[in-house]
């Protein structure tokens, strides 16, 4: 057994060292599209910062949306990219927590249904019942433009859940594998984030013969940058508006065009209201 | 064993720990006979029980949510097989870095589980004890890694607990079964006084010594699986940089994660030397992954509030009933029922599979042709399910069926592989049939008994397995429980899991029976 003490000793004191450590502003982002793209572009975003705030700054990756509310919650990162579901979710649990920026498009973006070619569905102006039995994929459980709000607009449309409209209901997990999916056929259709269609459509990873987008949604406020209200007592006195001004003067067409997004704006927590209200309306939230 | 004096305490053992439930004749794991597996098993039980199992899937076919829709493959599936022969992998410093958290988090956990486990199973004929070590294995490791991110955030912790905790309620079962195999003569020569202790200490363990140490080297061989799969949720492990690659559809990045994973697996017996495990495992410990730490009082706050529904925190024991009845009646139950039929059905098919392979793997069957079989049981048994699934899903489309067939390849490929290890141990004469006879008329019947209570001993295993296909869109257990964790609803997750729970107590103990009913007991200790 002292093996085992000796070893477990170790761990706490391992444990111990760890959080001896400086204080580091740490960030996380919800993994919403690929992966190896997301760690070039907040591994940038985290040298961008570190030199404009003059902390150390590091990014973690985490692999749900679900865990980056976590680590948000607990105090693991201080500042994350939030989607608009699960910023407004995150900012339930962390009271004092702020929405500082959001992106550009963010103020008026959309979702795109797509469809599989063999479905002979096209492009409408609304969602119309030749979708009624098919197969269908959202993104992630908690994605706002790969689940809430499409989920929102086939609710209305056919005023019944989407198990009922569907034949069936799976969520593939994110936007890029939601588009593959859709495109091998394995779903029939699905609802993707609208930047991350141009985005792999610009890179020819979609063949517009097999998938194609039939349906875009009304627009609704969606991704931000969202920060916990106790930062100014750990980093410094104001350190928040540093925080928020490092973001809004983001200028190098590289970093902005990784996220994609043409420039940071200011944001509220108001701005998200209506997502908040979407959100119970089809019951994810209380 | 009659010959004992009536207080003896061993005879005490022997009779509760093996029948607590009045299920068995307590005479039957007394005998020293019994030992080899032989004894009590009749063709005719073993037959109405094959029977009885095959009978339960046909019932489901009709009802199981398995259809086949259509779908253009073929582009993709081309693309995995050609990532999967041309594997490839930029930076072998971060490959190799995901290859010692694997191994590191699989095996402190072990160290750990194991001597906890051993505890557990001293006291096996408490009924509390068997439903302790029955409901924390009924949780998948996935689960309890994000039960424990609640508590721990993304750390060696959550890593570490997530498998420790219910690998140690497997060994505990795995033991106690174990030691109740065992003779009980030599307890006789201890003097009557001894203590629990010490029987253990001088009769039991020493007995079964070879039986639980080869046990704890297949255990560990599931915990590098289970330690790659935590990947999925965070942890640095090859899983984590697995999912990554194939939600890219980087299939050669992919496929170098798991070809070295099989060179891993593959090659256990020659790296896993008990001399050098103290060595390992400070090597692990120095490995396990640095991340930010987590404030205190989590525990309290997630125990106290998280996993209970709003209503009852208030006290509001009316409504707080209200929710969770809704939640048995629209998420729970339907969800048990597609639960139990999809396993129902996997595990028939496992079953299938595993005696259509194992003869491949075995020495005895192919002589020096096993190599392709031993590397085709490898490959099924060391992919995580998960990756069968979601190349299922792009041929059949989403229904249960990608998820029915991942569960039989894996799980058959892994009993498979447990069966060629029994049938290369098999006695042979120069006068015994060969090849296909062989197959056919000496190993598969005598084999037969084990591979039922391997197949048992998967039940909770492909039970608990079912639970993480909710990729699929198929409404398992797993798949609400999931949607809990992402919906940030701790309280369903935790009713959710409880049900799970509850389920596989149910299992457990119905399979306990049916064992021990068909004479399909020992089995080597493997499951």
């Amino acid at each position: 057994m002292s093996l085992f003490k000796k070893l477990f000793s170790t761990l706490l004191f391992a444990g111990a060292a760890l959080s001896a450590q400086a204080e580091t502003f740490v960030f996380t982002a919800i993994p919403d599209e690929d992966e190896s793209r997301l760690q070039q572009r907040f591994n940038k975003v985290a040298d961008y910062l570190s030199e404009q705030l003059d902390v150390d700054v590091k990014y973690i990756p985490v692999k749900s949306y679900a865990a980056a509310i976590t680590a948000f919650r607990n105090n693991q990162v201080q500042l994350a990219w939030f989607g608009g579901l699960s910023g407004v979710q995150a900012r339930r649990l962390v009271p004092g927590s702020e929405a500082i920026a959001q992106g550009y498009e963010d103020q008026f973006f959309k979702s795109y249904f797509i469809a599989n070619s063999s479905t002979g569905l096209t492009a409408a102006e609304n969602l119309t019942d030749a979708l009624k039995g098919k197969t269908f994929t959202f993104g992630s459980k908690g994605s706002t433009s790969g689940r809430l709000m499409p989920e929102f607009y086939l609710r209305e449309a056919f005023k019944a859940a989407p198990e009922d409209v569907f034949e069936r209901v799976g969520f593939s997990g994110d936007h890029s594998r939601t588009i593959a999916q859709v495109q091998s056929g394995a779903y029939q259709v699905g609802a993707v984030n609208y930047t991350v269609w141009e985005n792999e459509l610009a890179a020819g990873n979609i063949d517009p013969a097999k998938v194609s987008v039939i349906w875009e949604t009304p627009t609704y406020t969606d991704y931000q940058w969202t920060i916990r209200g106790d930062v100014n007592s750990r980093f410094g006195e104001g350190f928040k508006d540093k925080v928020r001004q490092a973001l809004l003067n983001m200028k190098d067409k590289d970093l902005l065009a990784s996220f994609p997004r043409e420039s940071f704006v200011p944001a509220t927590n108001a701005d998200y209201q209506a997502i908040e209200d979407t959100a119970k309306a089809i019951g994810l939230i209380d | 064993m009659s010959n004992n004096r009536p207080n003896n305490r061993p005879e005490d053992f022997a009779a509760d720990g093996s029948s607590v439930e009045g299920a068995a004749p307590a005479k039957q794991s007394g005998s020293l006979f019994t030992a080899a597996g032989r004894g009590l098993s009749t063709g005719r039980s073993l037959g109405w029980l094959s029977l009885l199992l095959l009978f339960s899937a046909l019932a489901c076919l009709p009802f199981a949510d398995i259809q086949v829709y259509p779908s253009d493959p073929w582009q993709e599936l081309g693309r995995i097989g050609w990532g999967f022969i041309t594997p490839w992998w930029d930076d072998p410093l971060s490959l190799f870095y995901a290859l010692g958290q694997t191994v590191a988090f699989a095996l402190l956990a072990v160290l750990f589980a194991v001597p906890l486990g051993l505890l557990l199973a001293l006291k096996w004929q408490w009924r509390i004890i068997r439903w302790l070590a029955a409901a924390v294995r009924s949780v998948h490791e996935i689960f309890w890694g994000l039960l424990f991110m609640q508590l721990y955030g993304l750390s060696a912790t959550t890593g570490l607990l997530a498998i420790l905790i219910p690998y140690t309620g497997v060994f505990a079962k795995v033991f106690a079964e174990i030691f109740a195999r065992q003779s009980r003569l030599p307890q006789a020569t201890l003097s009557p006084g001894s203590d629990l202790i010490s029987r253990y200490a001088y009769t039991l363990i020493p007995q079964a010594f070879a039986e639980m140490s080869h046990y704890v080297r297949y255990r560990f061989e599931c915990a590098l699986r289970s330690s790659a799969i935590l990947g999925f949720i965070g942890l640095p492990t090859l899983g984590f940089h697995l999912e990554t690659a194939f939600k890219q559809g980087d299939y050669s990045n992919a496929a170098a994660l798991l070809w070295l994973f099989f060179l891993l697996i593959a090659t256990i017996r020659f790296w896993l030397k008990p001399l050098l495990i103290p060595l390992y495992a400070i090597i692990a410990v120095l490995l396990l992954p640095q991340l930010p730490d987590t404030p205190d009082g989590l525990f309290w706050r997630f125990i106290s509030q998280d996993i209970w529904p709003y209503s009852l925190q208030q006290g509001d024991l009316t409504s707080a009933m209200m929710w969770y009845s809704k939640v048995f009646t629209q998420e729970a139950w339907p969800a048990l029922l597609d639960t139990l039929m999809l396993s129902q059905l996997a595990l028939v098919l496992t079953g299938v599979i595993a005696l259509l392979v194992y003869p491949l793997g075995s020495r005895a069957l192919v002589n020096r042709g096993r190599l392709p079989g031993r590397l085709l049981l490898l490959v099924m048994r060391s992919t995580p399910e998960m990756i069968f699934a979601f190349v299922l899903l792009l041929v059949f489309g989403p229904s249960g069926l990608p998820a029915v067939l991942a569960l039989a390849i894996h799980n058959g490929g892994l009993i498979g592989f447990l069966l060629a290890g029994h049938s290369e141990k098999q006695p042979q004469r120069i006068d015994d049939p060969t090849g296909f006879n062989r197959y056919l008329y000496q190993q598969t019947p005598r084999l037969y008994p084990g591979f039922l209570a391997f197949l048992f001993y998967r039940w909770e295993v492909i039970l608990r397995e079912s639970a993480i296909m909710g990729i699929l869109g198929i409404a398992t257990l797993g798949f609400f429980i999931d949607s809990a964790f992402e919906e940030i609803r701790y309280d369903k997750a935790f009713f959710l899991i409880l049900v799970t729970a509850v389920l596989n107590i149910l299992v457990d103990a119905v399979s306990r029976r049916l064992r021990r009913y068909s004479g399909a007991e020992n089995a080597g200790g493997l499951g």
